[in-house]
């Protein structure tokens, strides 16, 4: 290429340096990360170990106790209920917005959409706790405890006092949040299904559903499936949505009506304030054990978008 | 039943279906704007812009000091984050374009977009707070520019990319350097792109709070030395909001409206600009 | 380019602008107890002298360690740090203020002051035994009162705390079950209820979930007009908390300058002492001597003056004697 022959003028040598080394700290910053993380907790991996420390629940400040199962267990769970609900609804308004809507709003709720991605997650935070959880706590969970009170198994979810800070409410402004992302990313896999593929599935009589279903899902699966694992590494990595109404509460239960911790929220709450040596030294462990988690994460979803777009441009 | 008024019903069940799922989604999100809006407006005055917070539980105060520290604290990560974002993506684009190391920063990059900015936080802390000695400003302002980074650096590699090749080839012909070409010629022809991307990232990190709760920390007067702890709007709002008192409800409610209407300002900016551009 | 070089202009203006105009700064971070009365304090000392006292109230854990790491220039513990401690971490402890944690609950129509709890009752609801408001052990001490039938939700603290520390101290004192599975500390693992971050935390969660109970500073509770509760004190009296009872309290403290003032307050013997009571303290790097005068300087000017701003927010100031102890004390560290 050009670049080769015009390699020899020297403020060309140190421009294309500076540039070099400008795109290298992306991967100093990962290294360096990683390496501050796994020093800081040294002290903590030689006294828990990796087994013992992800699957033990103890997260004791008084007897120097730390395992990160209740966190984990916290993380997922919001985690994987917001996906479930925000989802189904993300891929429906990727359908109203590329199929269903007529033109003149296509651009209005597509343009909506972006800007609600926009908006801070401490603002979503804020308004669960103010406006969500006394709705939650007063209307929803009271009916869905009422409605699931003789079905064995399942009522089980919702078992105790229903207070609006819980797993259930946390995971409903999580999905809230991550509905825009998710809708946004499917709507782009969608727009990508060739117009030939489309109107010769209408050619042959198919209706605007069909089309739907048979063309433009199978065509998108890859890409929507990527942006879902997306969503997946960010809402595994919010802490301000959460944070306001998770209520900080390290065990594991069943109910959705408890309270419970994430990875994310322990460290909001107790990073300034851990004050002895092994405390502090497991909560760098936590913050180590999510970035592991949401890097992988993360890393497949890229891998899914980038087979996406390459069968694409193909 | 015939078969197509089957397919038909079907149809027709899942589009409203689909519909619906649509106006729910927009429901939520418009019910979480219009709160926001209605409540930050209730509180909104002057003197939440230009006095200091009263001690909790005492009437009137508002918050400069936070304004302002936010302020600062964002304009120092749009200073360290643009340029280095900027550079490394021209050097993906341009110096880089088509190698294996292009393509993997890249992808890192991607990856780094999404990182828990809390973790970030952590790092910051350990690098940058606790060897100095105290919460500081800078460990905000550089906790976001990481933040920052990836997300420039993706745009503007994106859009150099855009940039047609035969460009760059007629400005060899001149018999020009690669380094002027890139400066006089592909950022001109890629300037709005890049623009829009750095508004972009301003908004993604103006809304950031979680990287400041142990870096710029918090500072209840008004501070512009930044290598003291400083207040930051996201940080006030969640420990007003956190806190016992009406007060203190009513100026998180006016602080989130504030940087809310700020942020979409921004974003829709960057939107229209690059509509514009490229329509 | 343009915009950002010009960007650049005006942050290199604001930078040389933030060197000449930085004023006298102190920052201290810690407990949240005491966080009304010292920020009443900062604002006011701000006025007469120009210095800004930064407090941010993050936990007494996190004044104890920020204190340790030397991120802040004072800690601020409610949690009196052990004379050892102090030497092994070269810190200068002081007590500032006196006040008392109370129980809080949030009952539909029982007003302020009304519920009565005994040490015990209060250990076992927050064990998780006592479930119901309606449950015999509080109907008991609680005749004539209605309580509704939901069940309780305890509210307790998520970030290490002082608060916790005399809370869980006097449960571990008084009841032993709570001393075997729980313990006492800064941040201890609560076995039932959801946690709030801050006194501010635990006080918007008890006021916003119903048939709630939750710990709290007084000042909170009465500042945001919580339903307090009445104790049975050791003496075998239920006393209301308030400035007369926290006081009693104190007064039957023997602060000793030579441990750095290492005491606890709890369950006092005092006929009309507050049963939890407690002191907060702060903390000083020892080898800051510079930063640690103007600290000094700052409590100095607030025992002068300050007191009946303590006593405005329902804090004890610090009795004649235990100051002039406290004033002794900073002489023979020579930080005054």
């Amino acid at each position: 290429m050009a670049m080769t022959l015009k390699r020899k003028n020297p403020v060309d040598l140190i421009f294309s340096s500076i540039t070099a080394l400008a795109s290298v700290t992306v991967i100093l910053f990962i290294i360096g990360i990683i390496y501050v993380l796994i020093s800081e907790s040294s002290l903590s991996i030689e006294k828990f170990g990796i087994v013992k420390f992800l699957f033990s629940t103890e997260w004791n400040p008084v007897k120097e106790d730390f395992g990160a199962l209740t966190n984990i267990y916290g993380t997922v769970l919001t985690t994987v209920l917001s996906l479930l609900f925000a989802i189904p609804v993300a891929i429906g308004i990727a359908i109203f917005v590329t199929e269903i809507a007529p033109n003149f709003l296509k651009g209005p709720i597509g343009v909506a959409i972006e800007l609600l991605a926009a908006i801070p997650s401490i603002i979503y935070g804020m308004w669960g706790l103010f406006t969500l959880s006394p709705i939650m706590s007063n209307y929803i969970e009271p009916l869905l405890k009422k409605a699931t009170a003789n079905i064995p198994l399942v009522s089980i979810l919702f078992q105790g006092t229903p207070m609006g800070i819980d797993i259930l409410t946390a995971s409903v402004i999580l999905s809230i949040m991550i509905i825009p992302f998710t809708a946004s990313i499917s709507r782009d896999s969608f727009n990508l299904t060739p117009a030939v593929v489309k109107e010769s599935a209408y050619a042959i009589g198919a209706t605007q559903w069909e089309v739907v279903k048979n063309v433009i899902l199978p065509y998108s699966k890859l890409g929507v499936f990527g942006g879902v694992v997306l969503s997946l590494g960010r809402a595994l990595g919010e802490t301000m949505a959460v944070a306001f109404v998770l209520g900080n509460n390290h065990r594991i239960s069943t109910s959705l009506l408890d309270a419970a911790a994430t990875i994310t929220v322990t460290l909001a709450n107790e990073f300034a304030e851990a004050d002895n040596d092994v405390y502090l030294s497991s909560l760098f462990y936590l913050a180590l054990v999510l970035f592991v988690m949401s890097f992988i994460t993360l890393a497949i979803a890229k891998f899914f978008l980038l087979k996406a777009e390459r069968k694409y441009s193909r | 039943m015939t078969s197509v008024q089957r397919r038909k019903i079907e149809g027709t069940i899942a589009l409203t279906l689909s519909t619906l799922a649509a106006f729910m989604g927009l429901f939520w999100l418009v019910f979480i704007l219009g709160d926001v809006l209605v409540h930050g407006m209730k509180s909104l005055n002057l003197s939440l812009f230009i006095s200091d917070p009263a001690p909790p539980g005492a009437a009137g105060g508002g918050l400069r000091n936070a304004f302002v520290g936010q302020l600062l604290i964002t304009i120092c990560a749009t200073l360290v984050g643009v340029p280095m974002g900027v550079l490394g993506g021209t050097f993906l684009a341009e110096y880089a374009r088509g190698r294996k190391i292009a393509r993997m920063i890249s992808i890192l990059a991607d990856i780094m977009v999404s990182v828990p900015s809390i973790v970030i936080g952590t790092f910051i802390y350990a690098v940058l707070v606790k060897p100095l000695g105290h919460f500081n400003g800078w460990a905000g302002s550089i906790a976001l520019s990481i933040i920052m980074i990836p997300v420039v650096l993706r745009t503007t590699e994106d859009m150099l990319s855009l940039v047609p090749w035969t460009l760059r080839e007629a400005a060899f012909a001149l018999g020009a350097p690669y380094y002027k070409v890139i400066t006089q010629v592909v950022y001109r022809g890629a300037a709005t792109g890049i623009l829009t991307g750095i508004l972009l990232s301003i908004a993604r990190v103006a809304g950031e709070t979680a990287p400041l709760l142990f870096t710029s920390f918090n500072n209840s007067f008004f501070s512009l030395n930044m290598n003291q702890p400083i207040s930051s709007l996201t940080v006030t709002i969640f420990q007003y909001a956190m806190g016992p008192y009406d007060s203190w409800h009513e100026q998180a409610w006016a602080a989130a409206f504030v940087i809310t209407i700020f942020i979409l300002i921004i974003t829709m900016l960057g939107r229209l600009m690059i509509r514009w551009r490229y329509r | 380019m343009k915009t950002i070089f010009r960007l650049a202009l005006i942050a290199a203006l604001v930078f040389t602008f933030a060197q000449v105009e930085a004023a006298e700064m102190l920052s201290g971070a810690g407990a949240t107890f005491p966080y009304p009365v010292y920020s009443a304090w900062a604002y006011d000392y701000n006025k007469v002298t120009g210095v800004q006292l930064n407090y941010q109230s993050i936990g007494s854990g996190g004044g104890v360690k920020q204190i340790t790491a030397r991120t802040v220039d004072f800690g601020a513990s409610d949690d009196p740090m052990k004379p050892e401690d102090q030497t092994k971490q070269k810190l200068l402890q002081f007590p500032a203020v006196i006040g008392g944690v109370v129980p809080v609950a949030n009952l539909g129509n029982v007003k302020p002051g009304q519920l009565k709890l005994d040490a015990d009752t209060l250990c076992k609801i927050f064990l998780g035994d006592v479930k119901k408001w309606s449950d015999a052990r509080v109907t008991k001490l609680n005749a004539g009162l209605k309580f509704p039938d939901g069940e309780i939700t305890v509210v307790y603290r998520s970030d290490g705390s002082g608060t916790t520390a005399i809370f869980t101290n006097y449960l571990a004192e008084t009841c032993p079950a709570w001393k075997e599975k729980v313990g006492a500390g800064k941040a201890v693992k609560f076995p039932v209820g959801i946690g709030g971050k801050g006194n501010e935390g635990v006080t918007n969660y008890v006021k916003r979930t119903a048939n709630s109970i939750g710990f709290v500073e007084f000042a909170y509770a009465k500042q945001n007009k919580l339903v307090y509760i009445q104790m049975k004190n050791k003496a075998g009296n239920f006393v209301e908390p308030g400035f007369e009872s926290f006081e009693d309290a104190a007064e039957t403290g023997d602060f000793d300058a030579k441990k750095g003032f290492y005491l606890w307050l709890t369950n006092a013997p005092g006929k009309q002492s507050w049963p939890i009571a407690g002191a907060t303290f702060i903390l000083l790097a020892q080898e800051k001597t510079g930063v640690n005068k103007q600290t000094v300087k700052f409590f100095d000017w607030a025992f002068t003056n300050g007191d009946n701003k303590a006593k405005e927010l329902v804090y004890v100031p610090l009795p004649k004697s235990l100051k002039d102890k406290v004033r002794a004390y900073w002489k023979a560290k020579g930080i005054q």
